[in-house]
């Protein structure tokens, strides 16, 4: 059917702040989606609370509302906008839950407003569980024996028919939140009260557990017109059990047959029919891995980040053709973009490997579980392709940037045999690497096979990559091996490892026998068409078909890899946006990033994609055939940064600031000097390298100190150290890895931080904004609530940031971005870090002040100045709109994690809440980072003894809010004795009701509970803080935040006049 | 061992043998299916072709018998990236190294099967040897090589005698007669799950003894080959035709009915082997995934408009995927709506078949 004319603006909902289970594939759908509709002439309205998006950008929508996502902002959006349609299904669970919400209250009716994409009957049948489970029944497709239970009781019934393990679903949840597997009564009990909790709708799926089967999963396409396809399908390596999100998944399907492929085709074909989807969707099977039996886990009746992995696995846009579909065209009337040829009812077929690893956040939460069950843990992925499984898991590996890149990992080769068999039975990110050493142990694959329940064929490969190892160990290194080594892609440095050679001979080795890479393109029909899209892969062994012919001067752009905390979406802004301005400068652009979830990697982006991984050997070979006249690596993070030497080594300039600068920048004596001749103070500080030299100087500069390696993002492994004892178990977990630079040691300043973005032209710095931290330093500025305009920052000292930013800009020869951090403690302003790079408040800072920093800072690094570029130097007039930007974190999702504050990050994604109003603009960074307060009234109060007097400030507004107080003993007291009415309540070990028992009535709207410094050896905190967590009670750890909270709740505004960021 | 694929243009690829080790020299096709490599070997219709599968691990879930679409497989060779070392299936019985070996096809691993695809592409589908002779001399093969035709498989692949396969429901039969110009064994397996009696029919039977034995309906099978080199054949299916018993054609059995209703027939330029090719039903517009394999098609503007209409057309190259007969009780398509491997998604047009003989009855 051609397009549906009628339709002329589409609201299209984003899904918001990124949390674990909803990450940056949504925004690469909501992009491709908008584009999509924007090239149909149809007006977008976008409304996200993300900042950090590309979607929310004026080229890519027209009207931009970054808004909390609550469904009474989408209504007064939707009331101002007047859309004709909204497109649900694009914005993850989030859209799709406001989408339904708004449908349910009739609001849509009244005002004509029409879901487009897949219809509010749609959307129930396929995520209501009950619903579900009569849909399947109605048309025979077997699903696990179920049954939804809406409260405990009801549970343990049902569980006593089906027998134990159980897995349990909550309703409407995103990434299987508060899911689980229980094994007894007591787990059972414990993982169903919390689903119910989580639940929008109260309920919780009480399933047979089918642990163990082949997990498997068909993205599928349906037009209005019935016609059905499979866009790609997906095995994981993980059988069920693990939540796909968490899992290794490999496309296509390695294990199935035929037959097994056609059966859940068909299946997953027939159930979107019967659902009536139009669009993409997502089906998920388990397979029994002996027999034809199968069952369908569930169906997402959206884009999703497995259709995101689809779409970059096989070159198929699912989100672009899923908007044309929702416009009315049928498939076969949508052209392929990769062919040009064929239509977008051409099933995409591949002719190579693709592997995808999950990114975990384990190494930030030292602490947490690192068990994977149901329910998703990671933050981010990467994918990889070969024209092998064994080569794609290899570059996969080294794609994570977990220092680890080969199936070696030194901790399990110092345990004994029954260790490692032991491990075995352990599910967690570490399991390759334990099956490779098991494997080594001479194990038998079949018993590896018995505990683990992963298929044979891929623990086979696993073995041919031990072989391998050992192979090299044991065989002279002709041309023969070496060529087998790469094909497998070994890495050069590793093959130099087992050899005993350096990494550099084993190339030289390489380049004697004429191996090379070859890259191949990514063309959705297996070479059968000719397609033109250079979206490329390498392979070793292979004929190259990559042609580089030079036309035009050539930037190489370096992506930011796996979203991890520290390094997120916002660096694949960074990156999307100088990619768009070189080529807009006349420039052939080549990305380079192994991120499928991101917009970078989306193949019409740059001129070329190389989808590959981050290490100075794969980018080699892509630098050795393209022969870029200039690589960027300001935008892509600290992955990019890593790179540079390697870059200058390979004979690439680096556009923008020098290597060298970059070096001053980090290098702590350089910078020292820098400041110095600048005379530009900072916290006295030194370097160590040893734990005795850290004490010393620990000792010498005066507790508290901040400790922290350099070279870091994220704040990784800082810490702020209140002792010795300290120091010792810092250094400790810091040098756990090989540290090949100092690390630092500061006297820790508690004032408060400013953060400022610049863009330099080797002359004139521009600032567009300064951003104030609401909580003082000593917590990482990923995790403060940001303010701009800085609010408590007098004109002085203003004045002075500037003049220092102008100093440090032109001191390290800035060409392009700078981020600094300040402190002012005591009217004194110091610097406490220089990065000379693109930071995570770029998008942010950009948006409200409508000052393209990206576009502008990249233009510079070619050549154009400032003032060319129409801007007149110097910190730029501040906005009329107070933007506050609130981080937002994933803790529930982290069992164990520890929660409270401190100089490392642990966010996972942001919110912006603007206004003209101050606390307006706070009131909606809260509400969009989900907090909307007061329900009950009730609190718990208690605070380290250093805080306990600021806490009776806190103390008494809130019980002048009606806030009923309750704390533990010493608090009490302070809190009492300075006039608030607070309840005592008994610490956890003492005896019942304590505070546990109390958060554990639901009634407790807030936890404030600010642990000592160092390192927090009270359990008692540590559980309060993950119980409130656990059972969905806002928890604060920084009496700063508190206090703003306070002044969003005291101001009562509700104010929620909706602003649209595109016209700034 | 070393083997090579030498192409008639000059290209040689070097890979290591696997299967039979023997010289063969066949026309080179590609296949872009990812699983169903078992179906693939032991379709007829490949019969004097060496495929090359796009699809770059081969054998991953070893061989399961029952897959198998023929008694044997008829491909001349095959042509792979790499055959998995440990195949994995609850119902592998063996691996496809050895399953090659004992049908005594030569192959070859090792191979960039991308670009070889690519060279097939551009200039079409050639003819290629398969050899591990290290001496091979180029200038003496390449027109042998160039020589070579695919000639006479119809008659090689097709049933010696006739056989009847019972229905496998319960009640009164179908009686259908498939004419076994190559057939797949799913053909007759969606026929007997549906009720239907088959009786398979050897190539050569003429249209009078198949008449004979009353069929309530007529199917024309798939098979190899030129359909144009089959005159015989092809005049017995006229007379078939003019019977007016209700007939289903598929692939060659497809291109044969139009040869003998007046239309023509060309070589492709390297063909659909597949299993996702769209195909549109043009009378009510529905697009249904396909599983093909063919290097002739029938020429879309050669039917004769009086006795048939256009009935599936290839919604990338528009080319003709199917036929209905006009004031007939005969249609036919391009396509393998049998599937195995590929997608089962037209398999309804059985459904219709057994309908359109129910009608007539």
């Amino acid at each position: 059917m051609p397009r549906i004319k009628d339709i002329k603006k589409v609201l299209v909902i984003g899904s918001g702040p990124i949390v674990i289970g909803q990450a940056a594939e949504f925004d690469y759908a909501g992009t491709q989606a908008c584009r999509s509709l924007k090239e149909e002439g149809v007006e977008v309205v976008l409304v996200n609370s993300n900042p950090a998006t590309i979607m929310t950008d004026k080229n890519i929508a027209d009207k931009v509302y970054i808004e909390p996502l609550t469904a009474e902002v989408v209504e007064k959006i939707i009331v101002k906008e007047k859309p004709d349609s909204i497109l649900p299904t694009l914005g993850g669970q989030a859209a799709l839950n406001i989408a339904m919400a708004l449908e349910e209250t009739g609001f849509l009716e009244e005002h004509s407003v029409k879901l487009i994409g897949t219809s509010s009957l749609t959307i129930k049948k396929a995520e209501d569980r009950q619903e579900f489970k009569n849909t399947m029944e109605k048309i025979g497709e077997p699903i696990a024996p179920s049954e939804v239970v809406n409260s405990v009781k009801e549970g343990l019934a049902f569980v006593q028919k089906i027998g134990y393990p159980v897995v349990l679903r909550p309703a409407y949840t995103l990434g299987g939140s508060g899911g689980g597997i229980a094994e007894n009564e007591g787990e059972f009990c414990e993982i169903l009260e919390n689903g119910l909790r989580l639940s929008r709708v109260g309920q919780v799926l009480v399933e047979r557990c089918i642990a163990g089967w082949k997990e498997i999963e068909y993205e599928v396409m349906r037009d209005a017109n019935g016609t059905c396809i499979t866009v790609c399908n997906m095995e994981n390596l993980d059988p069920v059990g693990v939540h796909t999100g968490d899992s290794i998944v490999v496309a296509p399907s390695q294990t199935l047959g035929d037959k097994e492929y056609q059966m859940l085709r068909t299946s997953a074909l027939n159930i979107i029919t019967e659902l009536n989807i139009t669009g993409g969707c997502n089906v998920q099977f388990a397979l029994h891995p002996e027999s034809f039996e199968y069952c369908v886990i569930e169906v997402n009746p959206r884009v999703s980040r497995s259709s995101a992995l689809a779409s970059k696995a096989t070159g198929y846009p699912i989100a672009k053709v899923t908007a044309k579909i929702a416009l009315g065209y049928d498939l076969d009337e949508i052209p392929n973009a990769i062919t040009g040829k064929t239509y977008a009812s051409f099933e995409p077929t591949i002719d190579y490997c693709v592997v995808k690893i999950p990114r975990l956040p384990f190494d930030k939460f030292i602490k947490a579980k690192r068990t994977l069950t149901t329910q998703m843990k990671a933050t981010g992925e990467v994918m990889s392709i070969c024209t092998n499984f064994e080569g794609a898991l290899m570059k996969a590996i080294r794609s994570l940037e977990q220092h680890v890149d080969s199936l070696m990992y030194p901790e399990f080769e110092n345990q004994s045999d029954e260790e490692i068999e032991q491990e075995l039975h352990r599910v967690d990110d570490r399991r390759i690497w334990v099956i490779a050493e098991a494997i080594r142990r001479g194990i038998s694959l079949e018993h590896i096979h018995k505990i683990t329940k992963i298929d044979l064929w891929f623990l086979d490969k696993i073995s041919i990559l031990v072989e391998m190892e050992q192979e090299l160990k044991d065989k002279k290194l002709d041309k023969e091996m070496l060529g087998k080594a790469k094909r497998l892609e070994f890495p050069d440095e590793v093959i130099g490892r087992i050899t005993g050679h350096t990494e550099e001979e084993i190339k030289e080795l390489r380049i004697k026998y004429g191996i090379y890479p070859a890259y191949k393109m990514v063309d959705t029909c297996a070479a059968e068409f000719e397609a033109t899209t250079p979206y490329y892969y390498s392979c070793y062994g292979s004929e190259n078909e990559v042609v580089s012919e030079k036309t035009r001067k050539r930037i190489m752009v370096l992506g930011s890899g796996p979203i991890r905390i520290g390094q997120g979406i916002e660096f694949d802004y960074c990156s999307v946006h100088s990619v768009w301005a070189f080529k807009d400068m006349g420039y052939e652009t080549i990305i380079v990033n192994n991120n499928p979830e991101t917009v970078s990697t989306d193949f019409d982006i740059a001129d070329k994609l190389y989808f590959e991984p981050l290490t100075a050997e794969d980018v080699e070979g892509i630098v050795n055939l393209e022969k870029p006249d200039g690589a960027v690596v300001q935008f892509g993070g600290q992955t990019a940064i890593k790179l540079t030497e390697a870059l200058l080594k390979m004979g690439v300039k680096i556009l923008g600031t020098s290597a060298e600068n970059v070096d001053a920048a980090e290098d702590r004596e350089l910078f020292d000097e820098i400041l110095e001749e600048c005379c530009i103070p900072r916290p006295k500080g030194t370097t160590v390298f040893t734990c005795d030299e850290a004490i010393d100087a620990a000792q010498s500069l005066g507790y508290p100190v901040l400790i922290r390696p350099s070279y870091v993002l994220g704040g990784a492994g800082m810490q702020i150290a209140i002792s010795d004892k300290d120091i010792i178990e810092f250094m400790d977990v810091i040098t756990q890895h090989k540290q090949e630079h100092p690390i630092l040691i500061d006297k820790y300043l508690m004032g408060k931080e400013v953060e400022v973005d610049a863009v330099c032209d080797g002359e004139d710095i521009l600032i567009p904004g300064i951003m104030e931290h609401v909580e003082r330093a000593g917590i990482h500025s990923g995790d403060s609530i940001s303010v701009y305009p800085a609010q408590s920052i007098t004109p002085k000292n203003q004045r002075v940031i500037v003049e220092y930013t102008r100093r440090l800009a032109k001191s390290l020869h800035v060409i392009g971005l700078i981020n600094i951090q300040f402190i002012v403690y005591q009217d004194e302003v110091y610097v406490i870090e220089v990065n000379p790079r693109s930071s995570r408040t770029v998008p942010y800072i950009s948006k409200v002040t409508g000052i393209p920093i990206v576009d502008l800072a990249s233009k510079v690094i070619v050549g154009a100045t400032i003032r060319e570029l129409g801007y007149e130097p110097g910190l730029q007039k501040e906005s009329e709109y107070i933007a506050i930007k609130m981080p937002v974190f994933s803790f529930e999702k982290l069992r164990g994690a520890e929660i409270s504050l401190g100089p490392e990050m642990k966010s996972t994604g942001e919110c912006l809440g603007v206004s003209k109003n101050f606390n307006a603009a706070l009131y909606k960074a809260f509400l969009g980072a989900g907090i909307d307060l007061p329900k009950h009234k009730k609190m718990i109060l208690t605070v380290k003894d250093s805080d306990k007097l600021d806490a009776v400030d806190i103390g008494r507004r809130f019980q002048a809010l009606g806030y009923e107080i309750y704390s533990t003993r010493s608090t009490c007291k302070t809190l009492n004795e300075n006039g608030v009415n607070a309840h005592p309540i008994n610490k956890i070990e003492q005896e019942s009701p304590t505070l546990l028992d109390l958060i554990l009535q639901h009634d407790i709207d807030l936890v404030i509970d600010t642990p000592n410094q160092g390192i927090d050896k009270s359990r008692d905190g540590f559980l309060i803080r993950r119980h409130a967590i656990e059972t969905g009670v806002t928890c604060i750890t920084s009496l700063d935040t508190a206090a703003a909270l306070l002044t969003s709740l005291e101001s009562g505004t509700k104010d929620l006049h909706v602003i649209d960021i595109a016209a700034i | 061992m070393k083997a090579f694929l030498i192409l008639e243009d000059g290209h040689v690829f070097t890979g290591e043998s696997i299967g039979a080790v023997k010289e063969v020299i066949s026309e080179i096709v590609f296949n872009t299916s990812m699983t169903g490599y078992l179906e693939v070997l032991t379709d007829p219709s490949y019969a004097g072709q060496a495929v090359v599968m796009t699809y770059p691990l081969i054998g991953n879930y070893g061989i399961c018998r029952e897959d198998m679409e023929n008694a044997r497989a008829w491909h001349s060779g095959y042509i792979v990236r790499e055959i998995a070392r440990t195949p994995s299936n609850f119902r592998s019985e063996d691996s496809i190294e050895h399953f090659l070996k004992q049908q005594d096809i030569p192959g070859i691993q090792g191979v960039d099967t991308r670009a070889l695809t690519k060279i097939l592409r551009e200039k079409g589908t050639m003819n290629g040897m398969i050899t591990t002779n290290e001496d091979y001399d180029l200038e003496e093969v390449l027109p042998k090589i160039k020589a070579y035709k695919v000639t006479g498989v119809v008659k090689k692949v097709s049933r010696k005698e006739k056989k009847l396969y019972k229905s496998e429901l319960e009640g009164e039969a179908k009686k259908v007669a498939l004419l076994d110009i190559g057939t797949k064994r799913n053909i007759v397996r969606c026929l007997t799950k549906r009720g239907c009696d088959v009786t398979v029919y050897p190539a050569t039977t003429t249209a009078s003894e198949i008449l004979r034995d009353n069929p309530d309906g007529i199917m024309l099978s798939n098979g190899p080959g030129d359909p144009k080199e089959c005159q015989d054949i092809i005049a017995e299916i006229k007379k078939l035709y003019d019977s007016d018993v209700p007939i289903f054609a598929i692939c060659l059995g497809h291109q044969m009915m139009a040869l003998a209703n007046g239309a023509d027939t060309e070589k492709m330029k390297y063909g659909h082997r597949g299993v996702n090719h769209p195909v549109k039903n043009v009378e009510d517009g529905k697009v249904y995934i396909s599983s093909q394999n063919h290097g002739y098609v029938v020429k879309q503007d050669s039917l004769p408009k009086d006795i048939a209409k256009p009935l599936f057309i290839n919604v990338n190259d528009k080319t003709c995927e199917g036929v209905r007969y006009l004031n007939k009780n005969v249609f036919t398509v391009q396509f393998h709506p049998e599937a195995c491997g590929g997608p089962q998604d037209s398999e309804f047009l059985f459904d219709e078949f057994i309908k359109m003989m129910e009608v007539n009855a």
